[in-house]
């Protein structure tokens, strides 16, 4: 891309009207005052001619490339796919035309020259086991690989619930000791934007955050971004209603999922997730998981593969109960022990007693 | 550990220690209680009206005469925090659901804004119930560490229900666990505690009333 994005975006048919409807949405999407979406437009529009725009170095780990195709595809063609004209993207394999010797060039050169002031993205967990065997890029672990592309980064974004979590390569029991980006880097900011594939809005939106501001947004506990992260699927659900009256689908294909009433006992794990895909939706807010008539899986919450299954409802037993028919025996015969000694005590007691005669009263 | 993993355990492995020891400690104590036995009473019974085992269990369901005006906080917040508790745990959809799952009995439930105005309820005569226990002098002499054990176990569980629905104070998914964990610490002592009345209430009130039927007494 040659000259500042609003030209690009005007050559592709993008008015600078609708980019800068676009921008303030994004602001309010991410709870920033109005004024921020006015900000966000600036910093993106007036951007960077092509030698000055932020340098991104995107790393694949234990992967399976959903991240990159739910940021590429999903919208495409779409100002959240230009939005990455903004930057200059400088190594991402799935993306970049170069391969082997020359994109590892691509990579240590841009480490090199912007050293210090790249935002670096990861996708996927990185395996410890065996000594990081299990994932190599150009003879390298994939922990080396973080930690040399970590030590000149300005801010890490952990894509997807892999390399935010550990994601499925962690699920249980973990084969390769998959651990996450922020159990490996201390020192930097870290975002983490689950999701297995997080919502393409909430990648672009993190992005023209850092792009307007230079920081990261306000993040939770787990380090998602509030803004999107900040509600749980169960509470934004148009389907919530028919929770709080109880009326719930049972089967798949039942007159209840026809009506279109709460997944919950088919397993949805809505009340314990974190994500926005109930206000944004996906697919240029075609529809969403749940308005697809499936539950929830709590793609956005770490170990969610090893949240006692997809389809067993939230207030079930997590696993079958195990010890319930021992401990029930367990428990009758400490009961009849019990009598018998109750009873052997009571006989003795029986058999021990002295019948008090009148001559023992006058003694 | 994180939220989800302690979630998953609550729902897993400590769910399945908490049912074993409560449905152990449940058979163990029925059947040491009931297995007793008394003495075989061998004078003539005398019948009077009212006087028998099922009498007295329905007769103790309801207050003497009298007493509801003398001790109205005992009688009125007991029975509000029983009927809500009763309320809270049988007709919460996802506790029937959970009832399904483990015994594959199931019943209609209530909306859960009305689950949610009986837990306030119910937490209210509760905290009325334990204020009138610290203030009157009777009873906190009679209290004993078992009984604000008892009150807080049984608190816990509706307490953090409650918050857990409303989002207050931790993430939805932390006070989940919590509720469960509450819960579970509530069956593993109930068999051990004065909480065991819950299974034992009739049975004694018809054993009372029995033994003092035979004797012509309602009681």
């Amino acid at each position: 891309m040659q000259g500042p994005l609003i030209d690009t975006l005007a050559r592709r048919g993008v008015t600078r009207r609708t980019f800068f409807k676009y921008c303030a949405t994004l602001a309010s999407l991410m709870a920033l005052p109005p004024s921020a979406g006015r900000a966000m437009a600036e910093a993106m529009a007036a951007a960077p001619a092509a030698s000055k725009r932020p340098s991104v170095i995107w790393l694949p780990f234990q992967e399976c490339t959903g991240c990159t195709e739910s940021i590429t595809r999903s919208h495409s063609p779409s100002i959240e796919g230009l939005i990455f004209d903004a930057i200059s993207l400088d190594y991402q394999e799935t993306l970049m035309a170069a391969a082997g010797h020359q994109a590892e060039e691509a990579l240590h050169h841009a480490m090199k020259e912007n050293e210090g002031k790249y935002l670096l993205i990861v996708d996927g967990s990185i395996p410890l086991g065996l000594d990081g065997a299990y994932s190599c890029i150009a003879g390298k672990t994939n922990l080396e690989a973080l930690k040399e592309a970590a030590k000149g980064a300005a801010a890490i974004v952990a894509m997807g619930s892999c390399a935010a979590f550990g994601g499925i390569p962690k699920a249980n029991p973990n084969p390769t000791g998959a651990v996450s980006v922020s159990d490996i880097i201390k020192d930097k900011p870290i975002i983490n934007i689950p999701g297995c594939p997080p919502i393409p809005v909430v990648m672009t939106g993190v992005l023209a955050h850092y792009l307007t501001f230079g920081t990261v947004p306000e993040l939770d506990k787990l380090g998602r971004p509030k803004a999107f992260y900040g509600e749980t699927i169960h509470d934004r659900c148009y389907r919530r209603p028919f929770y709080d009256q109880g009326k719930f689908a049972k089967t798949f294909d039942d007159e209840g999922a026809r009506k279109g009433w709460c997944l919950f006992e088919l397993g949805c794990k809505g009340p314990v997730t974190y994500n926005a895909c109930a206000t944004v939706k996906w697919n240029a807010g075609t529809s969403w998981p749940v308005e697809s008539g499936h539950g929830c899986l709590g793609c956005s919450e770490p170990d969610f593969w090893d949240g006692g299954g997809f389809y067993r409802a939230l207030s079930r037993p997590a696993d079958p109960l195990k010890m319930a028919a021992t401990a029930a025996a367990v428990g009758a015969a400490a009961g009849v022990a019990i009598t018998f000694a109750n009873r052997a005590k009571k006989s003795s007691a029986k058999a021990a007693h002295e019948t008090v005669t009148l001559a023992d009263l006058e003694k | 550990m994180n939220e989800m993993q302690f979630l998953t355990w609550v729902r897993g492995p400590g769910l399945d220690i908490a049912i074993g020891i409560f449905l152990l400690g449940v058979l163990w104590r029925l059947i040491e209680i009931y297995s007793l036995g008394r003495k075989v009473d061998v004078a003539p019974g005398r019948h009077r009206d009212g006087a028998s085992g099922l009498h007295t269990v329905f007769r103790r369901s309801v207050p003497p005469p009298g007493m509801i005006k003398r001790s109205p906080v005992t009688y009125i917040g007991g029975y509000v925090f029983h009927i809500g508790l009763a309320i809270i745990v049988f007709l919460f959809e996802p506790h029937i659901i959970l009832i399904r799952d483990l015994t594959g009995l199931s019943w209609p439930g209530l909306p859960s804004q009305v689950i949610d105005l009986v837990s306030v309820i119910t937490l209210g005569a509760m905290l009325v119930v334990l204020a009138d226990r610290i203030k009157n002098p009777v009873k906190r002499y009679l209290s004993t560490f078992a009984d604000w054990f008892t009150w807080t176990l049984t608190f816990l569980p509706v307490l953090t229900g409650w918050m857990a629905v409303q989002h207050l104070l931790l993430p939805y998914t932390t006070m989940l666990a919590l509720h469960i964990l509450s819960v579970e610490l509530l069956l593993i002592v109930l068999p051990f505690t004065k909480l065991f009345h819950a299974f034992t209430v009739f049975g004694s009130r018809w054993y009372l009333g029995k033994i003092n039927g035979h004797r012509g007494v309602p009681v």
